[in-house]
C-alpha cells in the first residue's frame, strides 16, 4: 500500500506530507521554546537582581558563527544534491555534522569551566534557566546529528533508489537545522548579552 | 506516483496510487499484525481499548475515594485488605493514599482515558476512513505515538508501586507542593506526562498532514463530516498548547532534580524548617503554563465529542445537520478562542482585577461559539422521524448534559461568583457534567455506532438500552448533588468529605452517601456493557458496508475494511448529510455514489 503526497507534491497544497509535517513540527517547537522564553521574561522581571557577564561571551559568539556556518553548508548540501552533485552533497553533509559536532565540544567546555567553580543550576534562578534553555537546545543540536548521521550513513543508499525523497528528507533536516539555529541565535542575545 | 517508479522502500509501486490495491495483500507475523502494526484501524482500536481500560482503571480509584466520603473511616471492603500498610492499614484509607487517588484519577480519566479514546481511538480508526484516505500520511509516526502512550500510561501505573506512592498534588501539580521532597511520585509523573505529551505532538501532526493532504478526490474542506472538522481543529489545539506544558514539565523536574526554582519562591517554610532552594521563583508561573495547555485541553475532550455526536444525530434524525457551515466555524472559532481564556482557572491567585477582567470577558465570548454547536445540534432533531437506536441514546443525552455542563460553567467564569464557588463541589460537579455525561456518553455512543464498521458485527440494542438508562440515571444522581454541595461551600479535597465544617453539616455531608451509592451503581450498570462488547464480538449480528445508512464515506469500505481500506478509489460526489434529498430514491444520498445511481 503506497500513501500518496509522500514524494509528489499534492496539486491544490502544493505540499508533500514530510514538508507539511516538518512545518507543524517546527510550529510546535515554536511553542515550547516561547514556553521557556516567556518563562526567562518573567523570571528576570520579577528577580530582585539579574547577574550580568557571567558567561564566556567569547565562547558564545563562536557557537553563533559556527551554529550559523552549519546553516549554511546545510543549505549547499541540500542545492548540491538538487544539482546532482553527490560528492559536494557528501562534503557538505559531512561539514554541517562536525560543525554541530564542535558546537557541544564548545558548550562541553563552557559547562564543566562552570561545574568546576561550582555554578550548578540551584546556585541562581539565571543559571537555572540558562542551563535549561541551552541544554534543551543541546539536545535538539544532538536530535540533528543523528538524523544527519542516518542519512549520512544507511540512509544514504535512498538516493539510489528515489532520488526525489532523499532531496526531500535533507530539505526537511535543514529546515530542522535552521530552527535550531534560529533558536541559538535568540539565545545567544538574550542570555550572553543582555 | 514516483517518478523512478520504485516504492520508497525498494518494492515495485502498485500503478494505482490508492485504493485499489488489494486489501489483504500480504499475511504478517504476530507482531507485524498487532505489535508493530502500522494500519491505523488496528493502532486506532489499541488505542480505544486501552482507554477504555485506563477508564475503569480511573472510575474504580473513584469508587475507592467514594467509600471513604460516605464512610469516612471504615475499612473499604473487598479490596481493603490488599492495599497494604502504607496505602490502607486495616483496610482503612490514609489520607496520603485519598490523595493519590484524586490526583491519579484526574490524570488517568483526562489524559490516558478520553483522550486516547476520543483523538487517539476514534480519530485514527474513523478520521481517515472518512476522508477516504489508506492510511495515516506517517503510519510509522502513528506507530510510534502510539507506544509512546503505552510507556506514558505505565510510567505512570507504575508511580504507585514506588516507595511514596503515586503523585498526590491534584492533576493540576501546582507547586511549591508538587516540587516539596515529600511527593516523591511526582517526579514520575513528570516523565509520564512527558511521554504522553509526546504521543500527542507526534498524533496531531499525523492527524493535521492527513486531513489536509489524504482528503479524496472531490472531497473539499466544506464537504468534511463534522467529526472530521472536529479532529482537525483538535489536533491544532494538541499541536500547539502541548508544548507549553512540556516546558512546564521539564522546569518542574529541574525544580525537583536539579534544586533549581523555577516554581519555588523565597523564604518557604516547611515543617518549622526553611527549604534550602536559592528561591525567586514564580509558583504562578507553573499555573500560567499549565493552564495554558488544559484550558485547550478541555476543547480537546469536548470537540471529538461533538464530532461524534453530530454524525450520529445526522444519521438517526435522516436530516442533514441543521446549520453545517454555523458549525464549522463556531468549532474554529473555539479553537481560536480556546487559547486565549486560560486564566479563568485563576481568579483566586491575586493575579489583579484587569487579568480577571481580561479572562473574564473572553470566557464570556467562548461560550458563544459552544451555543451555537450545541443549538444547531439540538435544532437538528427538529421535525425528524427519530431512530432510537443506542448510539442515538447516549447521543441525545449528550446534549442535555453538555448543556448542564456548559451552563454552570458561567458563574465560575465570572470572577466574583467564582471566589464562592472555587475549588468546592460545584466545580466538580461542572466539569464532570461537561466530560462525564457529556464527553464519556458521546465516546459510548461512537463505539455504539462504529462497532460495526471496526468488526463486522452489530452491538446488542436490548443490552445497549440496560447501559444507557442505567448508566444516565446514576450519572446524573452522582453530579446533580455535587451543584447542592458546592453552593453550600463544601471544599472539593478533604479527605472525610469535611465533616468537621458546621457550612457542611446536614444535607450536604449526607448526599455523600447518595453519590457513593449512585457511583457504585454506575460501576455495575457497565457490567452490560463489557458483556456486550465482547459477547457480541462472538454473536453479534454480522452486518454489510452500512448497517446504518448512513452517507459518510467510511461506510463504503468493507465491514471491516482491509489493509488500505477501500476496494476502490473513492471520489466524494456531494456534502456529508444529504439525507432525505427530495427527489432521491432512498432516504440517504451517500457521498461516494455518483448522481447516475441516485436517479
Amino acid at each position: 500500500m503506497n500513501i500518496p503526497y509522500t514524494v509528489d507534491e499534492r496539486p491544490d497544497t502544493g505540499l508533500t506530507n514530510g514538508k507539511l509535517g516538518i512545518w507543524l513540527f517546527l510550529a510546535s517547537e515554536v511553542m515550547l521554546f516561547g514556553a521557556l522564553f516567556s518563562t526567562y521574561i518573567i523570571l528576570r522581571v520579577g528577580a530582585p537582581e539579574w547577574p550580568h557577564g557571567e558567561l564566556n561571551i567569547w565562547l558564545g559568539a563562536i557557537n553563533t558563527i559556527i551554529l550559523i556556518s552549519s546553516s549554511v553548508t546545510m543549505v549547499m548540501a541540500w542545492a548540491s544534491l538538487k544539482m546532482n552533485d553527490w560528492g559536494k552533497h557528501r562534503l557538505f553533509l559531512i561539514s554541517t555534522f562536525l560543525l554541530a559536532a564542535l558546537f557541544l565540544v564548545n558548550k562541553y567546555f563552557e559547562y564543566s569551566a562552570h561545574f568546576a567553580t561550582g555554578e550548578l543550576p540551584s546556585h541562581s534562578t539565571f543559571l537555572a534557566i540558562y542551563y535549561t534553555l541551552t541544554g534543551l537546545h543541546g539536545l535538539h543540536i544532538l536530535g540533528g546529528m543523528i538524523v544527519m548521521a542516518y542519512l549520512l550513513g544507511p540512509g544514504a543508499k535512498m538516493w539510489k533508489e528515489n532520488s526525489d525523497q532523499f532531496a526531500n528528507r535533507i530539505e526537511a533536516t535543514g529546515l530542522y537545522w535552521h530552527f535550531v539555529d534560529l533558536v541559538w541565535i535568540f539565545l545567544f542575545p538574550v542570555l550572553y548579552l543582555l | 506516483m514516483d517518478k523512478t517508479g520504485i516504492h520508497p522502500g525498494g518494492r515495485p509501486a502498485h500503478v494505482d496510487v490508492r485504493g485499489h490495491d488489494e486489501p489483504h495483500h500480504e499475511e504478517l507475523g504476530w507482531w507485524r499484525k498487532y505489535v508493530f502494526s502500522t494500519d491505523h484501524k488496528v493502532i486506532g482500536i489499541q488505542y480505544a481499548i486501552t482507554g477504555l481500560l485506563f477508564l475503569l482503571f480511573g472510575f474504580t480509584l473513584m469508587m475507592i475515594m467514594r467509600w471513604q466520603l460516605a464512610y469516612p473511616g471504615r475499612p473499604i471492603p473487598l479490596i481493603g485488605q490488599w492495599l497494604g500498610q502504607d496505602r490502607a492499614p486495616m483496610g482503612i484509607m490514609l489520607p496520603e493514599f485519598y490523595n493519590q487517588l484524586g490526583a491519579m484519577h484526574g490524570t488517568i480519566m483526562v489524559f490516558m482515558g478520553v483522550v486516547p479514546l476520543a483523538v487517539g481511538g476514534f480519530g485514527n480508526f474513523v478520521m481517515p476512513l472518512q476522508i477516504g484516505a489508506p492510511d495515516m500520511a506517517f503510519p510509522k509516526i502513528n506507530r510510534a505515538s502510539s507506544w509512546a502512550y503505552v510507556l506514558g500510561g505505565v510510567t505512570m501505573i507504575t508511580s504507585f508501586f514506588l516507595r511514596g506512592g503515586a503523585a498526590q498534588s491534584g492533576w493540576t501539580s501546582y507547586p511549591p507542593l508538587a516540587t516539596l521532597p515529600i511527593a516523591n511520585g511526582q517526579t514520575m509523573w513528570l516523565l509520564g506526562m512527558i511521554f504522553l505529551i509526546t504521543s500527542s505532538l507526534l498524533g496531531s501532526i499525523n492527524f493535521i498532514v492527513t486531513i489536509v493532504q489524504l482528503r479524496a478526490k472531490g472531497l473539499s474542506y466544506m464537504r468534511l463530516p463534522f467529526f472530521v472538522w472536529a479532529q482537525f481543529v483538535t489536533s491544532f489545539l494538541l499541536l500547539l498548547a502541548f508544548p507549553p506544558l512540556e516546558a512546564a514539565g521539564v522546569l518542574q523536574l529541574m525544580d525537583r532534580l536539579a534544586g533549581t526554582s523555577f516554581f519555588m519562591p523565597s523564604g518557604l517554610v516547611l515543617s518549622g524548617r526553611p527549604i534550602p532552594v536559592s528561591g525567586n521563583g514564580n509558583p504562578l508561573l507553573w499555573q500560567h503554563l499549565f493552564w495554558f495547555l488544559a484550558h485547550p485541553e478541555v476543547y480537546v475532550l469536548i470537540l471529538p465529542a461533538m464530532g461524534i455526536v453530530a454524525e450520529i444525530i445526522a444519521n438517526n434524525t435522516r436530516k442533514p445537520l441543521w446549520g453545517y457551515k454555523a458549525m464549522v466555524y463556531s468549532v474554529t472559532t473555539l479553537g481560536f478562542l480556546s487559547f486565549i481564556v486560560w486564566a479563568h482557572h485563576m481568579f483566586m491567585t491575586g493575579m489583579g482585577t484587569t487579568m480577571s477582567a481580561f479572562f473574564q470577558t473572553t470566557t464570556m465570548i467562548i461560550s458563544i461559539p459552544s451555543v451555537v454547536i450545541l443549538t444547531s445540534l439540538l435544532l437538528s432533531l427538529w421535525g425528524a422521524s427519530i431512530r432510537f437506536t443506542t448510539p442515538m441514546l447516549f447521543a441525545l443525552a449528550f446534549l442535555p448534559m453538555f448543556g448542564i455542563g456548559g451552563l454552570t460553567g458561567l458563574p465560575l467564569g465570572l470572577a466574583p461568583s467564582d471566589i464562592h464557588l472555587h475549588d468546592t463541589y460545584y466545580v466538580i460537579g461542572h466539569f464532570h457534567y461537561v466530560v462525564a455525561p457529556g464527553t464519556i456518553f458521546a465516546l459510548f455512543a461512537g463505539i455504539y455506532h462504529w462497532f460495526p464498521k471496526a468488526t463486522g458485527k452489530k452491538m446488542n440494542e436490548v443490552l445497549g438500552a440496560i447501559h444507557f438508562w442505567g448508566s444516565f440515571i446514576c450519572i446524573n444522581i452522582v453530579f446533580m448533588p455535587m451543584f447542592i454541595q458546592g453552593l453550600a461551600g463544601m471544599n472539593r479535597r478533604m479527605y472525610d468529605g469535611g465533616a468537621l465544617y458546621t457550612h457542611n453539616a446536614g444535607l450536604p455531608i449526607k448526599l455523600n452517601l447518595v453519590i457513593g451509592i449512585a457511583a457504585w451503581s454506575l460501576g455495575l450498570f457497565q457490567i452490560p456493557f463489557i458483556v456486550n462488547f465482547f459477547g457480541s464480538l462472538k454473536w453479534g449480528k454480522a452486518v454489510d458496508r452500512n448497517p446504518w445508512e448512513a452517507t459518510t464515506l467510511e461506510w463504503s469500505a468493507p465491514s471491516p475494511p482491509g489493509h488500505g481500506n477501500f476496494l476502490t478509489e473513492p471520489i466524494v460526489y456531494r456534502g456529508p448529510y444529504e439525507y432525505s434529498v427530495p427527489g432521491a430514491a432512498k432516504d440517504f444520498s451517500a457521498q461516494f455514489e455518483p448522481e447516475k445511481a441516485q436517479a
